[in-house]
């Protein structure tokens, strides 16, 4: 099944999401324009089909948060327009607001530590109104359940959890909302090889069963292309588009994968794509703190 | 957002880090925010002043004794800008300030070192200096008044006791949070115990000393004003004191005042001092 | 070219942790290891498991409850200048310039400054931090202090590295420049280095040989012997061995670990 948008194939069987296009055209961002006038974004442009899992890699300070920051509503952008299923969302006039249908996971537990987990994830649902206490506490502990059985800690506190598993409390939290889109800032940055490669698991088997338009900022190439149907390298900054990856390896993806010649290949036009921008970043630094 | 910011290594050129913050380095040549004059806080100043003269002039419960800005100005200018004796004042409750401000860092430095490196002197001193650390300085004032010779003496003893015990629970500590990597280093180079010493203890416990110093001397200005309106015949307080006894409440005031810039003074001193002492910490 | 030294033979290590009101915490159980002379020994694990306290006992910072440690033969306990540790967080010393912290050694035990100048400087020249030797190391980057820290460590002429996930907090295009930073200098010295790391892609561009620990009680489980060509660039992370040796280390490392019940 072939999506005419981008030629992003699909794995049959995965149902595409009716929601979560989004497009962005040519959008800049500059910090203080008056002033030290930082480019952080400069004319960046894509286009992301619903249901695509997008991985965003490049060199420190490329502009990654910034874009994330702008899709989620946190951040304003100085020229260029931003659109969710068409409808604009940011544009110069229109400062972008949060909103539901866009939600963020952090690199940081975001997690109310005063709250037990079933109050975390629906907290949300709660607020926004939608659904009684009740009916949200209902549908909390089912999606607890099918993400490997979390029903069991639903009563816990934050505090009592490793990391792990507050990672993916916070993946549920996020996903309960039925958002557009998901963004992820570099969630699993702090951990270890091991530790990492489970969540990986548990995001690919949530993707799985909630297909969804997922963009994904990383340091981690290995975990962009494990993750994701596109990764896409921005250049230092200013930031903009390098290269646009498409990662045609079939779902679902396994560990073994990592060593075939396909995934092998791929790495290698990441790395050195990602490397040449590197290098100009740190060569910048250094000379700037000279 | 990202909270780990902070411990990682701050990369000029790694960019924004939270939603609304703008990079704390720029790529190109950074140009001074022009600074913005905060025309509400003078506002609010002025509404102050106004507040009062007019809670004076209009008789309101509990002002009308009270003189009005106007005329707290007036008898600053007149009686005492030009008079030696004010100025004395000042030099004196000045001088007593600085006498036991030094004698507590001179006493306390040393004695928080001590504690915080012999656990044999610990055991021994501690005990008895926690038992007196809770009696505030006030407390002691009939004591120092019987204790010492002359009054002055019995003064600046009080204000040592407000800033002794500070400074050298400021400086034990100190010496108690310095990084165990930072001695372990000193060890495995095969520094000797007194390089050590000299060269990592000291110089760790410096900013808990400038901790001490800060804190030290607004308690010995608040001590001092104390002492001297219960047991002296001098001073800023006394002042103060006398002109509530005396019923000229404008020089309340002025005494009020007075301690307030005195106060103030001793505090940029001290901070001066600390910006010396550690040239590390500048940048 | 002389013969290497700097092997360093751990037998048996056990090390456990009492804290007053606490359960003791075993750390390491029957412990065991060569990290031969002349290689770069890279010992793995999660976060966690008891790294850091291996590192410490090989500084001679902490001493085993049982086993016996030797460098070359010979038994090893107190900390020295032959064995240095390069810590996870920076250990410079804040109040001293960059000169001043490098040559702390050498002047601690005796040489004079004008006699210990010269080779200081040549270190910090080599890292690209001779324009930075009258700073603070608050004026530097994280990847700046690394680099102090090591030519601090090397001017004392150690038989042994240790470093103990050493460019764990930096953001990772600096983490890995510092890696062949560290790559160019030991393959120029053959200096023994005793490498602790929580990332895989660190140890296998690193390591001769690779020592897998086990979570607490920690012991060393498996030993994966890294044969990627040297001098190692980052074009070998593409390569075909890698992958295999990466499978070869994820199997070791789920080994008897469940994946939470899906």
């Amino acid at each position: 099944m072939r999506d005419t948008l981008n030629g992003t194939s699909y794995q049959s069987g995965s149902a595409r999401p009716s929601s979560g296009k989004v497009s962005i055209r040519n959008v800049s961002k500059i910090y203080d324009p008056e002033g030290a006038r930082v480019v952080a974004l400069d004319n960046f442009s894509i286009d992301f089909a619903p249901g695509d899992f997008l991985a965003i890699v490049g060199p420190s300070g490329c502009g990654k948060s910034t874009l994330l920051n702008i899709l989620a509503g946190f951040d304003t952008l100085t020229s260029g327009e931003a659109y969710l299923d068409d409808e604009l969302l940011a544009s110069p006039d229109k400062p972008p607001r949060p909103g539901a249908d866009r939600v963020v996971v952090f690199q940081q537990g975001a997690l109310f530590p005063w709250k037990t987990v079933l109050d975390n994830v629906t907290y949300g649902l709660i607020k926004q109104g939608l659904v009684g206490r009740k009916e949200a506490e209902e549908r909390g502990i089912a999606m607890l359940r099918s993400s490997g059985g979390l029903d069991r800690i639903a009563g816990s506190y934050p505090s009592q959890l490793s990391s792990g598993m507050q990672r993916r409390v916070e993946i549920i939290r996020a996903l309960i909302n039925d958002p557009k889109v998901l963004l992820l800032d570099e969630p699993f940055r702090a951990m270890d090889t091991v530790n990492k490669s489970t969540m990986h698991q548990h995001l690919l088997n949530i993707f799985r069963d909630n297909p969804k338009t997922i963009m994904f900022i990383t340091h981690d190439l290995e975990e962009a292309l494990y993750l994701a149907d596109r990764v896409i390298v921005m250049t230092t900054r200013p930031g903009t588009v390098k290269l646009d990856i498409k990662v045609d390896l079939p779902r679902p993806r396994s560990r073994e994968m990592m060593a075939s010649h396909a995934y092998i290949a791929l790495k290698e036009q990441t790395v050195m794509a990602v490397r040449e921008e590197a290098q100009k970043a740190f060569e910048r630094g250094e000379r700037e703190m000279a | 957002m990202q909270e780990q910011a902070s411990a990682i290594a701050v990369d000029p050129v790694a960019g924004p880090t939270t939603a609304t913050a703008a990079p704390a380095a720029s790529v190109h040549a950074p140009r001074r925010r022009k600074m913005t004059f905060n025309w509400r806080g003078l506002v609010s100043i002025a509404v102050f002043f106004l507040a009062w003269e007019l809670a004076v002039r209009l008789r309101l419960p509990g002002f009308h004794e009270l003189p009005g800005p106007i005329t707290v100005a007036r008898v600053l200018v007149q009686d005492f800008l030009y008079s030696p004796g004010y100025w004395e004042s000042w030099a004196i409750s000045f001088k007593r300030v600085l006498l036991g401000f030094l004698f507590a860092q001179i006493l306390g430095v040393p004695l928080g070192l001590l504690l915080g490196t012999s656990r044999r002197f610990n055991a021994i001193v501690f005990p008895v200096f926690e038992m007196m650390r809770p009696i505030p300085p006030l407390a002691w004032v009939p004591l120092s008044i019987l204790f010492w010779p002359t009054n002055e003496a019995s003064i600046v003893f009080i204000t040592f006791i407000g800033a002794f015990f500070i400074i050298t629970i400021n400086v034990y500590d100190g010496v108690k949070a310095i990084k165990k990597e930072h001695l372990w280093l000193a060890s495995s180079l095969g520094a000797p115990r007194l390089t050590v010493f000299r060269r990592i203890i000291i110089p760790a416990v410096i900013p808990s000393i400038a901790v001490g110093m800060t804190l030290g001397i607004a308690v010995t200005w608040n001590v001092v004003i104390a002492a001297e309106m219960i047991a002296s015949d001098s001073g800023l307080g006394r002042l103060t004191w006398e002109g509530y006894v005396s019923s000229t409440l404008p020089v309340v005031f002025v005494g009020m005042i007075s301690i307030g810039v005195a106060g103030a003074l001793s505090t940029w001193v001290v901070d001066v001092i600390e910006w010396r002492m550690m040239p590390w910490k500048r940048r | 070219m002389a013969a290497a030294v700097g092997e360093l033979v751990g037998s048996g290590l056990y090390k456990t942790y009492r804290a007053k009101g606490q359960a003791p915490t075993a750390v390491l159980a029957d412990c065991s290891f060569r990290f031969e002379a002349g290689k770069l020994s890279v010992v793995m694990g999660t976060s966690g498991c008891g790294k850091s306290t291996l590192a410490y006992i090989l500084a001679g910072y902490q001493r085993p409850d049982r086993g016996t440690l030797t460098m070359d033969g010979a038994p090893v306990a107190a900390a020295g200048s032959d064995r240095l540790l390069v810590f996870q967080e920076t250990a410079l010393w804040p109040w001293m310039t960059v000169e001043e912290n490098v040559l702390f050694g050498p002047v601690s035990r005796g040489s004079s400054r004008q006699a210990a100048r010269p080779k200081a400087a040549e270190l910090l020249d080599r890292f690209g931090l001779g324009d930075f030797k009258d700073k603070y190391p608050t004026q530097l980057s994280g990847g700046m202090m690394r680099r102090a820290e090591l030519a601090q460590a090397l001017v004392n002429n150690p038989k042994v590295m240790i470093l103990d996930e050493p460019f764990r907090g930096l953001d990772v295009m600096t983490r890995e420049l510092m890696q062949e930073y560290y790559l160019k200098l030991f393959e120029d010295t053959h200096l023994s280095t005793v490498f602790i790391t929580a990332e895989l892609e660190e140890a296998l561009f690193l390591a001769d040989r690779i020592y897998i620990m086990s979570d607490a009680p920690s012991r060393i489980v498996k030993i994966i012997d890294v044969d990627l060509p040297r001098p190692r660039e980052i074009a070998v992370t593409v390569t075909r061995r890698y992958a295999e040796l990466e499978q070869e280390a994820l199997d070791a490392l789920y080994a008897g670990r469940e994946l939470e019940a899906l």
